[in-house]
């Protein structure tokens, strides 16, 4: 690109605003952890998601400030309450140049809750799906669901033809180690399309022409690549080499600003972190307490719960880049969060609850940690572990990258866990979704809480629950979750840990939208 | 050379001759006269008793997590604006005490060396031993199977066996199985110098009229091996192993560093550096230097003591 061009396109981006796209580039970024699947219906991770939210869409989608935008719907209404209708958009093309019709959905839709899928709880399993005409589908439930299509941004459409050609209906879950068509290549209708994607390597997509909406970004190319060593991710930012990277290291936020033409894109994110016990199995799989599971004992779970010095992690590992929770919800997103409070801080008494609950010289515990998946993870994981240890109870930590770790502790692996961390962001930025996926009870089969991995159970959530999914009245709405919210704090369900703050790196030549669910979508990046 | 030829007609067994001349020959006159041998000797035994002593002069127990406080991460070292007395050289991520870590770091760093490198001798000794003295197809198949292994870099040999195993026996029980999956890929990545040298050395000696008598009067091969022609050929082997030791350590390290090594639950000197290099850029640089300065003078020191006894144990350059 000569100077002149590229002095051109500065004044062309400078003197119009209101030009949509400017000169075409090259989008390069980095991200802690690689792109592990293709497959919209393997994972249900954010950060998957948000990477496939380039290629697929769904029937609605988000702005930047999280609204929900008609997208591959154009419009739809309730019918009666139980029967949702929802107008396709027409002249839709998948990349492969097929068309976007009606049986699409429906197929995506069954294939979304078949064998192997991690994103079940995106809609009820008994919910029909009817084709009205080609460009008119009816979702019909077996009881009311007034924010049934808050949660299907990420609910993604696959094209048919192109799924069953290559013998790719059947998912590769997060636990298969063969992957199939459709976990290697893609094929959605959204702005940009897949060219190369090495897992672990590098992924390449490029803009899609045939997009139904304007294009207000001005990419032709985005190349990501994982850089998992903290360092490493920085000084690629620092050296040009990337045009963004996430999440910054909370240690090197100073050093990115103060470099001149990078900076550092922070705001609170709607992600909590928290930590989860085993307390449906009999017996632990992973502790030295034999026959019987102490996790049950919520004396057990409220001493572990004490044990954590929150304040500590905060200002040391998370360097003040973290908000502690008492919710397993961000106080962006439920009004009455300050209502609840953390458990103190106080390993005395942790230590007495233990005692009392018949374990005066603790127990060893295993604890399955990613490494590569949240801020500081790791570290985070170490520093419970000595924390536990002052209670005499002996962690043995066992930190992996994402891809094995989500292989064994989620559904697919047969939540094979004893004790373990996760960050959870509900899709519909809504209460209701903690407690339909991490609180409510589940079998052995995943119905139910199918993210409730440590499997609580505590029918009266689940009723209050029923009733807050139909409440329609905001405030009432609020009492009943509140309430929930309490039964949960006093069972000890999960111990929230915080959440982290959005950290992503920037080079001064991109101008984008940094959305508070930490999704990054190109549609939303334009490139001096 | 006399009162040392006398020793060795003396003494029955084989073996201790081979001691007693590495005590008494101008070995020892040689040690004397270099000043940079003697100061690497010593810089060696002192990392060395530093390491066995580690429990009584270490400050902290870095493996107590119960001792450790995450309000004390990332503290400077004592000479800088609020480092601690407590903390001599400042404190890791964890509130891990740095100088307590670098004396049971560098325990577990020279364990892993030592007990490597006499596994890979063990290795390649034996497979030298057959080689040479079986030659033929015996001879060339191990030696083809070392040239084969010979084309890898080290650390790629060890990756892949670490890799390997952990992908059989899953991760769990890291703290266990890390110290002998480390062990097992050095000694297999570095058996191959021992190997051809003991080879070489073995064709040599099995000519040898004392070989040939041995054989004449129907002693087994194995005692052969074993007993005569072994103790000939390990002068060679000394000098590989030291400088092998530095070279196991540095190996240990760096797969400590890429995150295949010791947890950090258990840190080696590896992975001391390895915390440490996610600090480098926002200030906390003790986290990564100091166990990397302990690092690089280990290894000198040991490389300094090698080099001296191969220039030592080398005829022409007597």
């Amino acid at each position: 690109m000569s100077k002149f061009g590229k002095s051109f396109a500065a004044i062309f981006v400078a003197a119009s605003a209101l030009a949509p796209a400017a000169q075409a580039a090259t989008l390069k970024f980095a991200y802690q952890g690689p792109l592990t699947q293709l497959d919209p219906y393997s994972l249900n991770e954010t950060f998957t998601l948000s990477m496939l939210g380039n290629v697929y869409e769904g029937l609605i989608r988000r702005n930047e400030k999280l609204e929900i935008e008609p997208a591959l719907a154009e419009s739809w209404e309730l019918v009666d309450p139980t029967r949702w209708r929802f107008h396709l958009r027409k002249g839709v093309k998948f990349q492969n140049g097929n068309d976007f019709t009606a049986d699409d959905v429906v197929f995506s839709v069954d294939r979304l809750r078949g064998e192997g899928s991690d994103l079940t709880s995106r809609l009820p399993k008994d919910t029909k799906v009817e084709v009205v005409d080609a460009h008119t589908v009816d979702f019909v439930l077996s009881s009311p669901n007034p924010i049934l299509p808050s949660e299907w941004e990420t609910m993604f459409i696959m094209d048919k033809e192109w799924t069953e050609e290559h013998d790719a209906v059947k998912i590769t879950s997060a636990s298969d180690t063969t992957p199939n068509y459709a976990s290697l290549h893609a094929n959605g209708t959204g702005p940009f399309k897949v060219t190369m994607h090495e897992p672990g390597v590098q992924t390449t997509f490029e803009k899609f022409d045939g997009w139904w909406d304007t294009a207000k970004h001005n990419l032709d190319k985005v190349e990501f690549t994982p850089i998992g060593s903290d360092a490493t991710r920085v000084a690629a930012l620092l050296s040009g080499e990337m045009d963004m990277v996430y999440p910054v290291p909370v240690q090197d936020l100073k050093r990115i600003d103060g470099n001149g033409s990078t900076r550092v894109m922070t705001g609170p994110e709607l992600r909590t972190i928290f930590l989860g016990m085993d307390q449906t199995r009999d017996e632990l799989l992973y502790s030295s307490v034999k026959g019987k599971n102490p996790f049950k004992d919520v004396r057990v779970r409220k001493a572990f719960y004490q044990a954590i010095d929150i304040d500590g992690i905060s200002q040391k590992i998370m360097r003040g880049m973290s908000t502690p929770s008492a919710l397993m919800i961000s106080p962006l997103l439920f009004s009455r969060s300050g209502e609840f409070h953390r458990y103190p801080y106080d390993p005395k008494a942790a230590k007495a609850l233990l005692e009392d609950a018949g374990y005066p010289d603790g127990f060893s515990i295993g604890m399955d940690c990613p490494n590569d998946r949240y801020v500081n993870d790791d570290a985070i994981c170490q520093a419970v572990a000595s924390m536990l240890a002052r209670i005499n109870v002996k962690v043995n930590l066992n930190a992996q990258p994402k891809a094995k770790y989500f292989a064994r502790i989620l559904y697919s692996g047969g939540y094979d866990t004893s004790f373990y961390m996760l960050g959870w962001t509900p899709p519909s930025f809504d209460s209701w979704n903690i407690l339909a996926d991490l609180e409510a009870c589940r079998d052995d089969q995943g119905n139910g809480g199918a993210f409730n991995i440590g499997g609580y159970c505590n029918p009266k959530v689940d009723e209050l629950a029923k009733q807050i999914l139909v409440e329609n009245d905001p405030k009432t709405r609020d009492d009943l979750i509140a309430q929930a919210f309490t039964l949960t704090h006093e069972d000890v369900s999960y111990i929230p840990l915080h959440q982290q703050s959005l950290a992503w790196g920037v080079s001064d030549k991109l101008t984008l939208a940094q959305r508070a669910d930490d999704q990054f979508l190109f549609r939303f990046v334009t490139k001096n | 050379m006399g009162p040392s030829g006398q020793d060795q007609t003396s003494s029955a067994a084989p073996a201790p001759s081979v001691l007693r001349r590495v005590l008494d020959s101008d070995l020892t006159h040689s040690f004397l006269r270099s000043k940079v041998t003697v100061a690497a000797a010593t810089g060696t035994l002192l990392f060395v008793l530093a390491a066995i002593l580690a429990p009584m002069i270490a400050p902290h127990d870095p493996f107590d997590l119960a001792g450790l406080s995450i309000m004390d991460a990332r503290i400077p070292p004592v000479w800088m604006e609020y480092g601690e007395p407590r903390f001599l050289l400042g404190t890791d991520d964890q509130g891990r005490d740095l100088l307590s870590g670098i004396l049971y770091g560098l325990r577990i760093s020279l364990i892993v060396g030592i007990c490597s490198v006499f596994a890979a001798a063990a290795i390649g000794i034996s497979l030298g031993l057959v080689a040479g003295y079986a030659g033929g197809k015996i001879d060339a198949l191990i030696m083809r199977i070392a040239d084969v292994q010979l084309t890898f870099p080290a650390i790629l040999i060890a990756l892949l066996i670490d890799g390997a195993v952990r992908g059989i026996f899953g991760n769990l029980d890291r703290e266990i199985f890390s110290f002998w999956i480390l062990i097992c890929s050095l000694a297999l990545s570095f058996w191959v110098q021992y190997a051809r040298t003991v080879r070489s050395s073995t064709l040599v000696e099995k000519n040898k009229e004392y070989v040939q008598a041995a054989r004449v009067i129907g002693i087994p091969s194995v005692i052969i091996m074993i007993r005569h022609i072994l103790p000939n050929v390990l002068g060679p082997v000394f000098v590989i192993a030291t400088i092998n030791l530095a070279l196991a350590i540095v190996t240990e390290a760096t797969l400590s560093f890429l995150g295949v090594g010791m947890p950090s639950t258990q840190p080696s000197l590896g992975t001391l550096i390895s915390i440490g290099n996610d600090f480098l850029y926002s200030g906390e640089w003790w986290i990564a230097i100091f166990p990397g300065v302990a690092l690089a003078v280990l290894v000198l020191n040991v490389n300094l003591l090698g080099d001296w006894l191969r220039d030592a144990l080398n005829p022409k350059l007597r």
